[in-house]
């Protein structure tokens, strides 16, 4: 009945919207119609959100990438100091923090240091950072959650307050204090990595453990049950691709996360050591001369909300794109 | 009789056609409703019978295109389809002059507003000038209308505290609340038990003939036209192919549609001489027993029983059906037969075999000569695999379990071999779950069953989501495939009207104790409980000449 789809047009009369998709079978618009459907397929994959996000987000990834190639061109690293740039007070001479076709976003006060080098080999360590603790904390909390869920009473309940405990564990004041703790010798993009991505896996396991829960009930589930299959038979093929969906876009949506974590730990100055460049740690030396040479903030500190924002936008869009129900009706 | 012309019409729709993107769905619709008449409208899924109601009320979706004529009564001067409706006159239509009942009276109200509330909200809208105290015995008054012992505690109450028949009676009180003369009533007994859906007609029937309501039923169930109908359209393909009065539909139905509904509603034949059903063998060796079996939900002593001395035996080869309301412990059964939930008291023997002394491989062995078809054929199969993989699951068990190990190409042939047999095309076997229709997936559900040459097969409600023609062929395909492979089954089902068809022996179950069983012949034809009474009193059934 075309009706399962109908949306009431008032909220007055009582709403059946909870009825989508409760008739198996009932709309027209399931036959298969491979045109059409291919159609929606490609526009649900050419949304605005996915686009631009996978634009903004290849375009960071490049900018990590050329960094040495932008190093070739303009003869800039971001350790040279540039101090004949410097007018008095120690500010940049010329138009926006000294910008010229050598140094494209100027350079730093005090020092001399060319910004796009700094944004540019920072966007290496962010978005390192960023992608390999995501990697880790998806991982374990992946396997940790699809335990919990699937195997109640002991697994889940020891595995559950192990998530509590970490949710409830301070974060920052650990990694501060961790980092007075651990020797300078220790690289600290490894640190990082490490710190982010055990403290960063919680979220993703009770997304994962609540998922697995109600993947469990599922009636294809009960029918792989009832088949004689092996507990390992039903999360390789019943759980798991259930989840994945939910993690993908879980994952694209933790990264901008990390990467903001990581800027926070420079900022406060327990994060990359300098001299190596980051963006936080750049921000945070920006703040002080934010009214004298205001685009030494402004760059770094775009970067950082660009690929934050180009990462939610990609996640966004994955999650529509990945759910085949979703624009269907609309 | 709603033909009757000399009587004005309360509502005409004439050339309605909606589209949605361009594509029509229905075309050139038309039908009356007449005061004090109810009006069915019948036909299958997609047919397109809700749209045409529903755009009366302005309230198909959005996007669709509707164009043609509906006037109330004599005015012809107002047509009630037009787009160009301001708010003001659409609100007064709707509830107004149009009430509308939904079919799952479950979801269709607010959990956290009192009922009272509820329905008072539409008195706020039509009839501001009422003063609190008025509106709310206003609403008392509808609650008394609709038959709702103890008004004043419905009133104070939410939706969980009430059953699904009494919030369809809170549905059409709010519906007749404002006096409307037309009331539009999308499948209203669907998601109700029957002996529930018999009191909501009958209400219906008493409401129209007391206000001089026309109503117009929209269902695909014969059985309710048979019930509350006086006057019929039936709808195909979006459009009216036959109507007439509900005694001419059944006696001398012309269009070719029609006669394949009527044919395919189960019929219930009570005469004791009536042809024997499928003979029962009860000779058969019993391949499920069942003995002295109680289970609780609850670890707690005084909680209540889900299933009370539970006692059944299925022999091999032999169907036993199930009958009971929702929330009797039919589906419980179901899960203890196949070891997945173990009960607290009794045996339960499979084959001779204890599964609840199973464990590991040994229980997934015992599961595997089960087979199990689900009531919601969309929910059980995996939504990213495709059909052939589905089917094809339960030989990867297998080989799991120690069976041979088969190679992708004898794989493919079985599936196929299993598709064909339970009359799917093979090239469908790379489609995804969601691009079939609902009577395909069930048969995609069946091949997987079967898959296994299982010795017992669970179908739990597998045709109570389907079309009443669909459920003819997935019931005579049940019948032929058990022939073949000779598997026991065990059929659930709230639908006495098709036990006959399918079933040797019937077991009838009521809040968790099994009240009477026996061969189905004998207990249709001499019932001895009352609740099986009821339950066959309840269950539409159509018999001309009684009429």
């Amino acid at each position: 009945m075309s009706t399962a789809t109908s949306q009431p047009r008032s909220a007055s009369t009582p709403a059946r919207s909870s009825q989508h998709g409760a008739k198996p079978g009932a709309q027209p618009s399931t036959q298969p119609n491979s045109k059409k459907a291919a159609a929606r397929a490609r526009s649900r994959w050419a949304s605005p959100a996915l686009v631009w996000g996978t634009v903004i987000v290849s375009f960071f990834v490049l900018l990590a990438l050329l960094a040495p190639v932008f190093t070739l061109i303009t003869g800039n690293d971001p350790y040279q100091e540039h101090r004949e740039l410097l007018g008095s007070s120690s500010v940049p001479t010329g138009f926006g923090g000294g910008i010229s076709a050598q140094h494209w976003f100027g350079v730093t006060p005090l020092r001399g240091v060319d910004v796009f080098s700094i944004v540019s080999y920072g966007a290496q360590v962010s978005l390192g950072i960023g992608l390999a603790s995501t990697v880790i904390s998806t991982l374990l909390g992946l396997a940790i959650g699809l335990l919990a869920g699937y195997f109640p009473g002991v697994v889940d309940a020891l595995l559950s307050r192990t998530m509590d405990v970490f949710f409830g564990f301070p974060f920052l004041i650990f990694a501060i204090a961790l980092s007075a703790v651990i020797p300078s010798s220790f690289p600290r993009p490894l640190l990082l990595i490490l710190v982010l991505g055990f403290f960063g896996w919680p979220g993703t396991a009770r997304l994962m453990r609540a998922q697995t829960l109600t993947l469990r009930e599922r009636d294809y589930t009960t029918a792989a049950l009832v088949m004689g299959a092996s507990p390992w038979h039903i999360l390789r093929y019943e759980i798991l691709p259930g989840l994945l969906p939910l993690l993908i876009v879980r994952t694209t949506l933790a990264i901008p996360g990390r990467i903001g974590s990581e800027a926070a730990l420079s900022f406060l100055g327990v994060g990359i050591n300098p001299p190596t460049p980051s963006w936080g740690r750049a921000i945070s030396d920006a703040v002080n001369w934010a009214l004298v040479d205001p685009m030494y903030l402004i760059f770094p500190g775009m970067a950082l909300f660009l690929v934050t924002f180009g990462f939610n936008l990609l996640g966004d869009g994955l999650s529509d794109a990945l759910d085949p129900r979703k624009g269907e009706k609309a | 009789m709603a033909t009757d012309s000399t009587r004005e019409p309360l509502l005409t729709v004439s050339h309605v056609s909606i589209g949605f993107d361009g594509t029509p769905v229905t075309h050139d619709v038309h039908f009356s409703l007449f005061p004090g008449t109810i009006t069915a409208l019948v036909g299958e899924s997609g047919s397109g019978k809700s749209v045409s109601a529903m755009a009366l009320a302005h309230l198909d979706p959005s996007q669709a295109e509707v164009s043609g004529q509906a006037f109330l009564g004599s005015n012809t001067t107002l047509n009630i389809l037009d787009n160009t409706l301001d708010q003001a006159s659409l609100q007064k239509l709707r509830g107004g002059q149009i009430g509308v009942v939904f079919q799952e009276p479950m979801t269709a109200f607010n959990p956290l507003m009192t009922l009272g509330k509820q329905v008072e909200e539409s008195l706020i809208y039509h009839q501001p000038k009422l003063s609190k105290q008025e509106r709310k015995e206003a609403v008392l008054h509808a609650f008394e209308a609709v038959r709702l012992p103890q008004p004043e505690r419905i009133f104070t109450a939410h939706p969980h505290e009430l059953s699904g028949g009494q919030l369809q009676r809170v549905m059409i009180a709010m519906a007749i609340i404002n006096n409307p003369s037309i009331i539009i009533a999308d499948e209203p007994t669907t998601a109700l038990d029957v002996t529930t859906q018999k009191a909501i007609l009958q209400l219906l029937e008493g409401l129209a003939r007391e206000r001089h309501l026309a109503i117009l039923i929209i269902t695909h169930d014969m059985g309710v036209v048979w019930e509350a109908a006086q006057y019929v359209y039936v709808m195909q393909k979006g459009r009216i192919v036959e109507e007439g009065s509900t005694r001419q539909i059944f006696t001398a139905p012309t269009h070719p549609y029609t006669r394949m509904l009527l044919d395919a509603v189960p019929k219930l034949t009570v005469d004791s001489e009536s042809e024997a059903s499928p003979t029962a063998d009860s000779q058969a060796p019993a391949l499920v027993q069942l003995e002295h079996v109680s289970l609780s939900y609850s670890h707690r002593a005084q909680a209540k029983l889900a299933l009370h001395d539970i006692s059944l035996r299925i022999g091999a080869g032999e169907t036993l059906a199930l009958v009971g309301e929702s929330g009797a412990g039919k589906t419980t059964i179901g899960k203890v037969i196949s070891g997945q939930l173990t009960p607290q008291q009794g045996t339960v023997l499979i084959g001779g075999d204890n599964l609840a002394g199973l464990k590991g491989k040994k229980l997934r062995q015992a599961r595997s000569s089960i087979g199990f078809v689900f009531q919601n054929s969309s929910s059980a199969l995996v939504p990213t695999k495709t059909i052939g993989w589905s089917i094809a699951e339960p030989l990867l068990v297998e080989e799991s379990l120690g069976g041979t190990k088969l190679s992708s190409q004898q794989r493919r042939e079985r599936v196929e071999e299993l598709m064909k047999h339970v009359g799917l095309d093979p090239a469908l076997a790379s489609r995804f779950p969601y691009q079939l229709s609902g009577g395909q997936r069930q048969r995609v559900g069946i091949a997987r069953a079967i898959a296994l040459r299982p010795k017992l097969l669970i179908a739990d409600e597998p045709t109570s989501s389907l079309d009443v023609t669909v459920q003819k062929r997935v019931l005579d395909l049940l019948r032929t495939l058990q022939q073949e492979y000779g598997y026991a089954c065990l059929f659930i089902t709230h639908d006495l009207g098709i036990v006959q068809e399918v079933a040797h022996n019937l077991a009838v179950i009521k809040s968790g104790e099994i009240v009477e069983q026996g061969s189905v012949s004998e207990v249709l034809a001499h019932p001895r409980h009352a609740y099986t009474r009821t339950l066959l009193d309840a269950s539409p059934r159509i018999d001309i000449s009684a009429r």
